[in-house]
């Protein structure tokens, strides 16, 4: 499983803690110790989902290494949000120098350790949607294809939102940007093959690589702890809702990646040396339409009038990753697809 | 380090950074009334010991119950449970196994043996609580905990009211009922048995001297009066219908042949046996008749099984263990061993009308189940009084017309079960307590409900509720064993984990996990948190993800 | 040691005799020869401890380099041309960052039309880029002036760049005095980063600074780098303490006694300007020499002080190997900065004319070296000229455009009017 079952616990084991846990069965998130990597201070927008996924993030790789993890940002949201002079919010050693190098920066960085004999001391590259999928995306197949000892931690926000929001390789169909207005006969973000770096991070077949949201932060922990027990590139990827550009409510940005795995929309699996090993289920399955409607980017889906066409698309879409990584037991799939196919509304729970 | 000017920072700088005045709302950690607790006619904080229950703390859990509810082993048996029709859980998957922990803490306070103290310095007052049943042993527990001397006098022969002389046996083991009212004496309750209250204002005037029974405890009463009384006698008189019967019909009524089960002898009843009603008493009378050898046991309803009054577990327990039933049905005339039936419809508005469609059903012996009656005689002429319905008026403090008398359980107006009946004796003993300092018993002002809405449910965990073990059937019609059995400790675990808390922090760290700018401090283990105003912009993830409910967001002042 | 090597190879030893800890490796003609020979010592085990890293771009390479530097590793790498001007995006971050790489640029030109031969118009583009700029003018210099590099980054913590030209110097086999391994450390002690990523000692570099310190941050780095105009004297002169010989520096002057015209140039093509002077000399020119070693920090005062104050320097004629299209001659501009920076009390200044020679690997021959300067001492140089230019072909070029707008490709139909047919692909 890739979150810790605890049975006999109050809230099971998605909530953050809770005092009938063991100390070992703890997330990091939970412990008044947690190192805050990202501390007080920093001037991500409310709610921001990168802030919180790259503190959970950090902090876990802090507790993995024992408090020895290096930064490498690239630029974007996190590292202007967390850095602007004269103040910084990160608490561990962290490094920017540019917005495509990210992994290469990383690369060097754990040469420099390797040449040192510090293989106590472990590296973590992690950038913005952009900055991996697209700009940095060279350096970041550089770095799988030498297996360099990094973990990459890509957080995905669908697009590139510190520049104001503008299309990039991450950004779903559909999706409206400044880039991709919601304006002629395909509004919004235009049908294409999508870039789906965890797939490609696979093809790689590095030892590691997983997907991970903020609305499941024991799974996100988890994914960090356990990339950090192998040696060598690991990739991971997760989705931070970004509250500025996607139009949904701050206090709904867990919701919303919740429900991002909730419709199949955004698969959460894990895969090691280019083989999925496993897939977290869907727990409540929903239909797109209720992730769409609380995020004004797909505003144009539904007024003036219901694009229904363009919903089914993105609801086939979300089926297609159901089956490929088995998200529902199998005899649920088909009666549920018929329904959820047909482009009803109302929520299909499993 | 002498580092490059501007370009390398010192970590952490971002606290000068106090991103709290971007806020327009701000979080608040609120307590809310979970609906188990509001829905209890005892008033027990059931999410706080089911809480303290989920650890492990049994003794404390039990100790949180007590606080309300001097009787959970008998709560675990015999309550009709309102709580968990309320449960928020309910409209997850399943209510909360509330009952079911609480019995277990009962048994397992009495195979510890836990005992209340009494830590209240002594008033110096006398309070007389008449009626030994649930009611009457409340207050005089609540009353003696307060410091109060109290003494309950009680017509019967033993303790425990309808608990004893209604409640059959397989439902609830004397032994059970035996040792939760000895551990109230035990805390100095004097009891007295055999001992019919019948001039009340006298007691008050001068310890009773007027009272016929006086003389038996003229030693206690003679250096004192009572301050003040809780009259709870109940309801005992079997209410009878008039059924044109021929000589040979043997009619019974449902308490008074529940009553003889307490006797020397079981009430003779027959090879077949008919009880006419729809109450929980009528399942009782149904149940123990076929404990008694009768082969048949049919019970004789004017309505419908929906419109029964007894509850759905009475009658399914009842089914399981042949007892029939025959819905639609007025009896219209016994005699010899011959009930004749009359077919029933219901009207628009649900009441049974006759269909002038006759049947016949042979019987030995016809039980009435049909309600009961109080027998208020010991405070008719009582100045100030008042008696409505054939019950008596008493105020929101549960006090009488006349100062100083209050009653309570089955003989004022209100639902009749042992539960609301312990409610009322808690909440006598506290009006009591303040009477007796010339006082008002207020209470806190209650927090307001926690809707099942508030809730964010995600983070619960599929549970289904666990099931109580049963009898095997064979022995539920040859035995009076409990048919009921309790859970075992790790079931009762599982069960008082499944509570989700409803409104009240249970310090899940989800609100300090999920700020995405730490502007939440963890307080430590039973401290809970708190909003660090200096950082905290508002967005609200804490109070969305909050699973319980028990944070909201208020508007800054301008 | 004396040895007949290829520059490269004396190069690559003497790089690895500095002890890089992390070298990346990107191939780009002519810096080929020098990261192949450096990843064999590695492969070999012959420096240790040292990562040696096949990236996938230059942009990686200097990355990695950065990133290693930050760790406090002592980092290395080389490129050139289109190399370097894809790496340029972070060859500018490791100066912002003050990392102490050092790096071999063998110069070549930058397409189009692509061109592997040596000029300057690569390391030219990167000069503001707030690196250290040393120009070799010798195989031996290259080698020696990479020791040097480490020192004066380190001291510093200012990247490096040392020039040195393409093929000429790169592919060329010279009797080189290759150091001892212990010489080299006695002179270059291990790296003692200013700033370094240490979970014991957490900082956070590469923070975002708007204009409230931005003007601040870039005085800093000009002050510093202008340190290497006191810092690099001293290396020399502790170099030939322990080297016995004297390698680098910021100016150097050739027969400049009673000169009244100056030669000035950067790299290999001194070598040739001094059989040249010998030879005007001999017809009796009053001709000297002024190479700029450092051309990065500009060393304006040494340039000054070569040329004296008296005003005995008529003419300067700087030989620039790359062009500033639109402009004319880089180097120039900076002279006449510095010439200009002399404050009053001066001489009335040289004249001063750009000689733009040896682009895209145009052999620069004594012959019209003689021509030219010859010309130069006449007075009859114009300010702005091209050395061997083909004023035929481009005539023929200039009819051509005329003619048609689509005239076809320039460097193609060049080769047709010389009869050749395009081979660089
Ligand atoms: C068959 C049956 C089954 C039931 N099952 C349940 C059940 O499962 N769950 C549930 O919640 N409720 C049940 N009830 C209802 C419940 O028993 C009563 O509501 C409850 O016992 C009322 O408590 P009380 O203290 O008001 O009166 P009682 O329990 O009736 O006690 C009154 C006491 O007062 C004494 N008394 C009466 N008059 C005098 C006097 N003048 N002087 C001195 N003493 C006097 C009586 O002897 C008696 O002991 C059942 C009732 C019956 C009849
Ligand atoms: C080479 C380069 N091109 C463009 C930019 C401008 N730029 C800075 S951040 C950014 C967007 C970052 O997007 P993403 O990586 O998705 O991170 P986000 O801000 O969304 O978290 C862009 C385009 C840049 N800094 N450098
Ligand atoms: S724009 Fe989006 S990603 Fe950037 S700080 Fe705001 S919420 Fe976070
Ligand atoms: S879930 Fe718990 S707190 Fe909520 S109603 Fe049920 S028992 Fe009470
Ligand atoms: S989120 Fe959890 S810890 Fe925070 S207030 Fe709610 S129940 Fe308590
Ligand atoms: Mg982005």
């Amino acid at each position: 499983m890739p979150y810790q079952s605890i049975k006999f616990i109050q809230t099971g084991s998605l909530a953050v803690g809770g005092r009938l846990l063991a100390e070992d069965q703890r997330s990091v998130q939970s412990g008044a110790q947690r190192s805050n990597s990202l501390t007080l201070g920093h001037r991500a927008c409310q709610g921001c989902g990168e802030a919180l996924g790259a503190r959970i993030a950090l902090d876990a790789c802090q507790r993995a290494t024992g408090g020895k993890t290096i930064a490498v940002n690239a630029t974007g949201c996190l590292e202007v949000f967390s850095t602007p002079y004269p103040e910084t919010s990160w608490q561990l050693p962290w490094l920017h120098s540019l917005f495509g190098n990210a992994p290469a920066v990383a690369a060097g960085v754990a040469a420099a350790l390797r040449a040192k004999s510090r293989d106590d001391v472990r590296v973590v590259g992690q950038g913005g949607d952009g900055g991996t999928v697209d700009i940095g995306f060279a350096c970041l197949s550089g770095m799988f294809e030498r297996n360099d000892d990094v973990l990459y931690i890509c957080y995905d926000n669908e697009a590139y939102m510190n520049t104001g929001v503008q299309r990039s390789g991450a950004t779903p169909y559909a999706a409206r940007t400044a880039t991709t207005e919601p304006v002629g006969p395909e509004p919004g973000n235009k049908f294409g093959q999508g870039k789906n770096v965890p797939m490609i991070a696979m093809a790689h077949e590095i030892p590691y690589v997983a997907t991970a949201t903020v609305s499941d932060l024991r799974d996100l922990e988890y994914k960090v702890e356990r990339a950090m027990e192998f040696r060598g590139a690991r990739y991971l990827h997760v989705l931070v809702p970004c509250p500025l550009g996607w139009g949904s409510a701050p206090e709904s940005t867990i919701e919303v990646a919740r429900l991002a795995t909730q419709t199949g929309l955004f698969p959460v699996f894990e895969a090691e040396d280019g083989e999925v090993v496993s897939a977290t289920p869907i727990r409540h399955r929903t239909g797109v339409r209720d992730y769409l409607r609380i995020q004004r980017r797909y505003a144009h889906l539904f007024k003036p009038a219901e694009r229904t066409e363009m919903i089914d698309r993105i609801q086939r879409g979300a089926d297609r990753n159901i089956t490929r990584f088995g998200l529902l037991p199998a005899d649920d799939i088909d009666a549920e697809l018929a329904t959820v196919g047909a482009g009803r509304a109302e929520e299909i729970t499993s | 380090m002498n580092k490059p000017f501007a370009i390398t920072l010192e970590v952490g700088s971002s606290r000068a950074n106090q991103t709290g005045s971007w806020r327009t709302e701000r979080p608040v950690y609120v307590d809310s009334l979970p609906p188990c607790n509001h829905a209890c006619p005892a008033g027990e904080n059931i999410q706080q010991w089911l809480y303290q229950g989920e650890d492990g703390s049994y003794e404390n859990a039990w100790r949180q119950i007590m606080a309300d509810n001097p009787f959970p082993a008998i709560m675990g048996r015999v309550c009709y449970r309102p709580c968990e029709t309320a449960c928020n859980r309910a409209q997850l998957d399943e209510a909360v196994g509330i009952n079911s922990v609480e019995r277990f803490l009962g048994d397992e306070a009495l195979r510890q043996g836990w005992t209340m103290p009494v830590e209240a310095p002594p008033s110096g007052r006398r309070v007389l609580v008449v009626g030994c049943g649930p009611s009457g042993l409340s207050a005089a527990y609540q009353l003696t905990r307060l410091g109060h001397a109290v003494t309950i006098r009680d017509a019967g022969a033993a303790p425990g009211g309808m608990m004893r002389y209604g409640i059959p046996k397989y439902r609830l083991p004397r032994d059970v009922l035996d040792a939760e009212v000895q551990r109230i004496v035990d805390m100095g309750v004097t009891l007295e048995l055999n001992t019919t209250v019948k001039d009340i204002q006298s007691l008050l005037r001068d310890g009773g001297a007027g009272e016929p029974d006086a003389g038996k405890n003229a030693g206690k009463d003679a250096d004192g009066k009572f301050d003040a009384v809780f009259v709870a006698v109940g309801a005992h008189i079997g209410r009878r219908a008039y059924i044109p019967a021929g000589d040979s019909a043997r009619i019974l009524d449902a308490v008074s042949m529940l009553r003889d089960m307490e006797g020397e002898e079981p009430p003779l009843l027959g090879r077949r046996v008919a009880v006419y009603g729809g109450g929980n008493t009528a399942m009782d009378a149904a149940r123990t008749a076929r404990r008694l050898g009768a082969s048949e046991a049919i019970v004789v309803y004017r309505r419908t099984r929906e419109r029964m009054p007894a509850h759905d577990i009475e009658v399914k327990e009842a089914l399981e263990e042949g007892v029939t039933m025959r819905w639609l049905s007025t009896i219209t005339h016994a005699d010899g061993g011959k009930l004749q039936i009359e077919k029933m419809a219901l009207d628009e508005t649900g009441f049974p009308q006759p269909t002038g469609e006759f049947t016949e059903l042979e019987a030995d012996c016809l039980v009435l189940a049909l309600g009961q009656d109080a027998d208020l005689s010991l405070l008719e002429g009582v100045s100030g009084v008042e008696f409505t319905d054939g019950v008596v008026q008493v105020s929101p403090e549960l006090m009488t017309g006349y100062p100083g008398i209050f009653a309570g359980g089955d003989m004022v107006p209100g639902e009749r079960t042992v539960t609301v009946g312990i409610g009322h004796g808690k909440k006598a003993a506290r009006c009591i307590d303040a009477w007796l300092r010339s006082d008002h018993y207020t209470r806190e002002p209650k927090h307001d409900l926690a809707p099942f809405g508030n809730l964010n449910t995600w983070y619960y965990e599929d549970a289904p509720a666990t099931v109580r073990p049963q009898l095997d059937a064979a022995r539920r019609t040859t035995s009076f064993d409990e048919v009921v059995g309790g859970l075992d400790a790790s079931n009762a675990l599982f069960e008082a984990r499944r509570c989700l808390s409803c409104g009240n922090c249970f310090e899940c760290d989800n609100c300090y996990g999920v700020c995405p700018d730490n502007a939440v401090i963890k307080l430590g283990v039973g401290e809970r948190y708190q909003i660090d105003l200096n950082y905290c912009k508002g967005c609200g993830i804490c109070v969305h993800e909050c699973p319980s409910g028990s944070i909201k967001m208020v508007p800054e002042e301008a | 040691m004396l040895r007949q090597i290829e520059g490269s190879r004396a190069v690559a030893d003497a790089v690895a005799m500095c002890r890089p800890e992390v070298i990346c490796a990107y191939p780009i003609t002519p810096q080929t020869h020098i990261v192949e020979a450096l990843g064999a010592k590695v492969k070999a085990g012959q420096l240790r401890p040292c990562e040696f890293l096949n990236v996938e771009s230059e942009f990686a390479a200097m990355s990695v380099a950065i990133g290693a530097s930050a760790a406090g590793a002592r980092a290395y790498t080389a490129t050139a041309s289109q190399g370097l001007l894809y790496m340029s995006e972070a060859v500018y971050n490791a100066a912002g960052l003050g990392l102490p790489i050092v790096m071999t640029v063998a110069n070549r030109a930058i397409g189009a039309p692509i061109n592997i031969w040596n000029d300057h118009s690569d390391a030219m583009s990167q000069r503001d880029a707030g690196w250290i700029q040393l120009y070799a003018e010798t195989s031996q210099e290259a080698l020696d002036l990479h020791i040097q590099a480490f020192r004066i980054a380190e001291d510093l913590s200012v990247p490096v760049m040392v020039c040195m030209d393409g093929f000429l110097l790169t592919h060329a086999y010279e009797r080189a005095d290759i150091p001892s391994p212990d010489q080299v450390d006695n002179f270059l002690p291990g790296y003692e980063p200013r700033q370094v990523l240490d979970p014991a000692a957490p900082v956070s570099i590469g923070a975002m600074v708007g204009p409230e310190a931005f003007t601040e941050v870039r005085y800093l780095a000009h002050a510093r780098q202008s340190q290497a105009l006191t810092l690099i004297p001293e290396v020399v002169a502790e170099f030939t303490k322990t080297f016995g010989r004297d390698s680098g520096g910021l100016v150097r002057g050739y027969r400049l006694e009673d000169a009244d015209t100056v030669v000035v140039a950067l790299g290999s093509v001194l070598g040739t300007i001094k059989d040249t002077v010998d030879e005007l000399r001999g017809d009796g020119m009053r001709i000297g020499i002024l190479g700029i070693s450092t051309f990065r920090p500009f060393p304006s005062a040494a340039v000054r002080e070569a040329l004296g104050s008296d005003g005995r320097v008529k003419r300067l004629v700087v030989l620039e190997r790359a062009l500033a299209t639109g402009v004319g001659g880089i180097v120039s501009a900076d002279l006449r900065m510095a010439l200009a920076g002399g404050g009053s009390g001066r001489a009335a200044e040289p004249v001063m004319s750009t000689v733009i020679a040896g682009l895209g690997g145009r052999a620069i021959t004594r012959m019209s070296l003689r021509t030219m300067l010859a010309e130069a001492v006449a007075g009859a140089l114009e300010p702005l000229s091209f050395l061997d230019l083909n004023k035929g072909l481009i005539e023929r070029e200039f009819i051509r455009a005329r003619r048609t707008r689509r005239s076809g490709p320039v460097a193609e139909n060049m080769l047709r009017d010389q009869g050749l047919t395009a081979r660089i692909g």
